[in-house]
């Protein structure tokens, strides 16, 4: 987020939700937003196919059709240039790239918006008068933006309409994702990304890349350095490079993605998976094949707290312990590095993560050369922070503090002594940094991007006639590994429902109660090109005249079985917005 | 702007707009309350916060009474003392007394003025209500014997959540809470924030799966942050015997003391019997063999008759084993594949739900010791 959730909540006049189940999946926003909305008169615009429980809270609810996100936005561009509500201001002396944008906007008249999204004219122009006349606005959104093959053009749309409108490095204005774990964005803060070092420094940049060569840097024990030598040549590449150079080298090549590296294992590229706390067999797209890839991997190591799915095709299957049993920080989505405190102990030999992680480490680089050279080569520690002898996290933060400039003032003696710091924070003296892009944005002036219409990978045809959107719902908690787990949570919702509008469930012949002396019939079947699942029916307004909803928390019928591994092809998020399907009733 | 009052003789100032209330706690001084909640608009429903104002012909709440210019308080008068004895008497006579085995005790606010002024039993002997209990959805029980029609509740279901599934039905002694159109919580638009547990001042809303696990002064109390979505709440676990018995919201920015249906509700999976205790490696390893075609297995399960005896399913048996042999067996494994294949060969997986700490040190693995850059986790998912 580039606000906090504070400043959203108490100055924002105007909220655009799109793309996000808000009272569902970040319940305390969604709490804030109807505060807003009902103690302050803040006005609440809803984007979403679905009408998800904000938008009873809404003064409009665009239901735009399922991958038409970019267009509506366009098209509401389109008004607010039309009518100069824009802020030229802010257009002029904080951004460039306007004149071609511009153009690129004005080929969406609200008729041919209309046609694509399904949009009535009349919202159309209500929207983008409410945008134009109430300032400030924030922009929230979650998943619906980003699980397109157009995700980060969708994104870069939404950073185009709080540009014109002015709305950023504002108190209550801004672009606001908001994170779905309660660490994912530490998870990429800290380096978790295949393109980034922690603090996003590009693995591609050589001043980076000797930054963590010299900080990490190892020196092989025992192995002469002499390129001419023998046994020099008996290396493999990859020891060759270690062994003749006096510097350490590390890859400066982008690595793969989650969505790249398990395909990848039936291409030969992967041949190993250390997996930490995840189930990939339940969150990933296109089940079937993602079994295929699995069977098929030399090697699995899964770290995690049970026997989730996708340990069926682990090797090793290592206890970590759960967030009550340790402490640390975690990062939530305004950027927030927050204290975990350790309030339990864990059960039998479960141990830290992070203990378990150093310890392969040490006895990976303890043996290192197995197969090439087994007499020799035993690597240890020379730059700095090379070594992994950790005692706490204490001191692993310390190590962030001094290699991930962003987190560079935020220790756990800070946090202990009840600061609240959000990064940027480069000191211990700085106070963190609530709001984003004030006065100044990162690259200097912000760019506004020309960005077209694409329709989704696969659109409803003859064969498969309906959308099928995924999510997740407010009781269960992604896969279900934790929240299946929880006695209440699977008492109130204790089997996969899939969402079908009424209309389609009269044409289908669905009956779920047995009022009239019928044949009661209430589950259905849910077929794509990929896969196929049969669950019980909850017929609903929530979805609209030819779509189904389903999630992915119950294995006997996830959703993910159904969904399209078709990529975005910037950040390879898969499509799960958007499938074809066909709905049968089950007798 | 500021007025000038007198509150016990001491003369104190208060901002304009403030309550009564208001202005004596930001002075230190004093007033009981029941119905009045800081984080919930005033209500004026208990008569327990009544003063006494010079030239004022009756007692009046001081959770709704404005400060004004030249207000002289008494806040503990002999007059306004017997009120609220009487209020309190009022109240005991139709509420259970059997705070020995109440799970409220030591965290009621009834309990403590009861306290405060003596009240052992009550006076007035008039008809009791005798609700059944209701225990069914699976987080909040309802006891509304012990309800005092405070109506936090009400307010918190309204004014924190918004969702406004908690009203009052009826009027006079036939008044109770209810949910929805009166129904079933689970029935109504409640979603199980819990926070009108969190503000009920008495055990008429008790979180279900806390009965009978402990006593507030049996508990130790450890603030951390929540395990599920990314809003990142504060929350207090509340343990007993190496177990999490309760956990409520604490004060943190992001939630300033509320919690949602899984913060307050889904913890339990910490305790869960599924947990694994030890580490697991699969038969082949431990024998140093070949790893089988776990292809085979699937065919097999398809065919119906699975053939537990086969090769393969022995070779892929899950055995426990000890944290040495584990690792060892994994670095050895890791290690090969990396001089084998070379170091893009090996992906790791890290993890939106560990902690910042441990991401950096897979990020830390993955680069330093393994060699490549093929690290990701679920943001994509």
């Amino acid at each position: 987020m580039s606000n906090s959730i504070e400043d959203i909540a108490g100055d924002a006049q105007a909220f655009f939700v799109i793309g996000s189940n808000t009272t569902e999946q970040h319940p305390i926003i969604g709490m804030r937003l109807r505060q807003a909305v009902k103690q302050r008169g803040a006005i609440l615009i809803v984007a979403d196919p679905r009408r998800i429980p904000l938008t009873d809270f809404a003064s409009l609810h665009l239901r735009h059709k399922p991958g038409t996100d970019i267009a509506l936005l366009n098209g509401l561009m389109y008004l607010i240039l039309k009518n100069g509500w824009e802020d030229k201001e802010f257009i002029t002396s904080r951004t460039e790239g306007f004149d071609e944008f511009k153009a690129t906007v004005m080929q969406y008249p609200p008729e041919k918006v209309s046609e694509i999204t399904g949009v009535p004219l009349a919202d159309l122009e209500q929207a983008a008068k409410i945008m134009g006349a109430t300032k400030p606005m924030a922009v929230l959104w979650a998943m619906g933006i980003t699980q397109h093959i157009t995700g980060v053009r969708n994104v870069m749309t939404l950073a185009n309409l709080q540009m014109l409108l002015g709305n950023m490095g504002v108190a209550g204005g801004g672009v606001n994702p908001l994170r779905g774990q309660n660490n994912v964005q530490g998870a990429c803060d800290m380096g978790g990304l295949p393109n980034v070092f922690p603090a996003y420094q590009p693995v591609t940049s050589p001043e980076v890349i000797a930054k963590f060569g010299t900080a990490w840097g190892l020196k092989v024990e025992g192995l002469k350095v002499d390129s001419e030598s023998k046994e020099s040549d008996n290396l493999q590449p990859f020891d060759k490079l270690r062994a003749s150079s006096a510097t350490f080298q590390l890859s400066n090549r982008v690595g793969m993605t989650v969505t790249e590296m398990i395909p990848g294992i039936l291409e030969g590229k992967t041949h190993a998976l250390y997996i930490l706390g995840e189930d990939p067999v339940m969150s990933d797209a296109d089940t079937n094949h993602l079994r295929r890839c699995l069977e098929e991997c030399d090697f699995i190591v899964l770290q995690e707290l049970f026997e989730n799915e996708t340990a069926a095709y682990a090797d090793v299957l290592l206890p970590g312990i759960a967030f009550a049993e340790k402490s640390g920080t975690f990062t939530n989505t305004e950027r927030r590095v927050q204290m975990v405190r350790k309030a339990v102990e864990p059960p039998g030999e479960a141990r830290e993560d992070w203990w378990i992680t150093a310890e392969l480490a040490k006895r990976i680089l303890a043996h290192s050369g197995w197969q090439t050279c087994p007499e020799r080569s035993r690597r240890v520690a020379d730059g700095p922070y090379a070594g992994w002898d950790y005692h706490d996290t204490a001191q692993i933060m310390a190590e962030i503090n001094a290699l991930a400039p962003s987190y560079e003032g935020i220790t756990h003696a800070r946090l202990e002594r009840g600061e609240t710091l959000q990064w940027p924070c480069p000191n211990a003296g700085h106070p963190g940094t609530p709001i984003l892009h004030v006065g100044k944005f990162t690259r200097g002036l912000g760019k506004f991007t020309s960005i077209e219409h694409i329709p989704p990978a696969e659109l409803p045809d003859d064969e498969y006639p309906m959308v099928l959107s995924t999510g997740r719902v407010l009781y269960h908690w992604h896969g279900g590994q934790m929240s299946r787990r929880s006695k209440g949570l699977l008492e109130i919702y204790p089997q996969p429902l899939i969402e079908v509008n009424e209309e389609d469930a009269e044409k289908l012949g669905l009956n779920p109660s047995t009022g009239s002396g019928q044949v009661e019939t209430k589950h259905v079947r849910v077929t794509s090109r990929r896969g196929s699942i049969a669950a019980e029916a909850w017929v609903t307004e929530r979805v609209p005249p030819g779509m189904v909803y389903a999630n992915f928390h119950f294995p006997q019928a996830s959703v993910n079985e159904l969904t399209i591994a078709a990529l975005d092809p910037v950040s390879k998020i898969p499509e799960f917005k958007v499938c074809a399907v066909k709905v049968e009733v089950v007798e | 702007m500021t007025v000038n009052l007198t509150i016990n003789g001491q003369a104190i100032q208060a901002r304009a707009g403030q309550t009564i209330l208001q202005a004596a706690r930001a002075a230190g001084i004093h007033i009981p309350v029941l119905c009045e909640h800081p984080a919930l608009p005033p209500d004026g429903a208990c008569r327990i916060c009544l003063v006494e104002i010079e030239k004022q012909r009756t007692l009046q709440p001081a959770c709704t009474f404005p400060a004004t210019e030249g207000l002289i308080i008494q806040t503990h008068s002999p007059r306004v003392v017997e009120a609220r004895k009487f209020t309190l008497e009022l109240l005991i006579s139709d509420h259970p007394l059997d705070c020995m085995t109440c799970e409220a005790t030591g965290d009621c606010a009834l309990q403590d003025l009861a306290y405060e002024y003596e009240i052992k039993e009550s006076r007035y002997k008039g008809k009791q209500h005798n609700y059944p209990l209701d225990a069914s959805n699976p987080f909040i029980q309802v006891e509304r014997n012990k309800c005092i029609l405070c109506r936090r509740c009400v307010r918190a279901c309204s004014h924190i959540n918004g969702v406004e599934a908690i009203s009052v039905f009826y009027r006079g002694f036939n008044a109770y809470i209810g949910f929805g159109a009166d129904g079933a919580m689970q029935d109504s638009s409640c979603e199980f924030c819990g926070s009108c547990v969190a503000v009920c001042p008495t055990g008429a809303l008790w979180p279900k799966m806390s009965i009978g696990k402990g006593r507030p002064w049996q508990v130790r109390q450890v603030e951390t942050i929540c395990s599920y979505c990314g809003v990142g709440c504060k929350l207090s676990l509340h343990v007993r015997d190496n177990q999490i018995i309760r956990v409520e919201g604490a004060n943190g920015p992001a939630n300033h003391g509320w919690t949602c249906v899984k913060g307050r509700f889904g913890w339990d999976y910490v305790h869960h019997p599924d947990r694994l205790l030890k580490p697991r490696v699969r038969r082949y390893l431990l024998d140093g063999l070949q790893k089988p075609d776990i292809r085979e297995l699937r065919v097999e399960s398809s065919r119906d008759k699975t053939n537990l005896d086969s090769l393969v399913s022995n070779l892929w048996e899950w055995v426990e084993t000890d944290w040495d042999t584990a690792l060892d067996i994994t670095a050895k494994k890791l290690g090969e594949i990396r001089d084998t294949h070379g170091s893009d060969s090996i992906g790791v997986l890290t993890s939106a739900k560990c902690l910042n700490e441990e991401n950096y040190l897979m990020n830390k693995f993955t680069r330093q010791v393994i060699g490549t850059n093929n690290i990701d986790h679920c943001a994509r998912l």
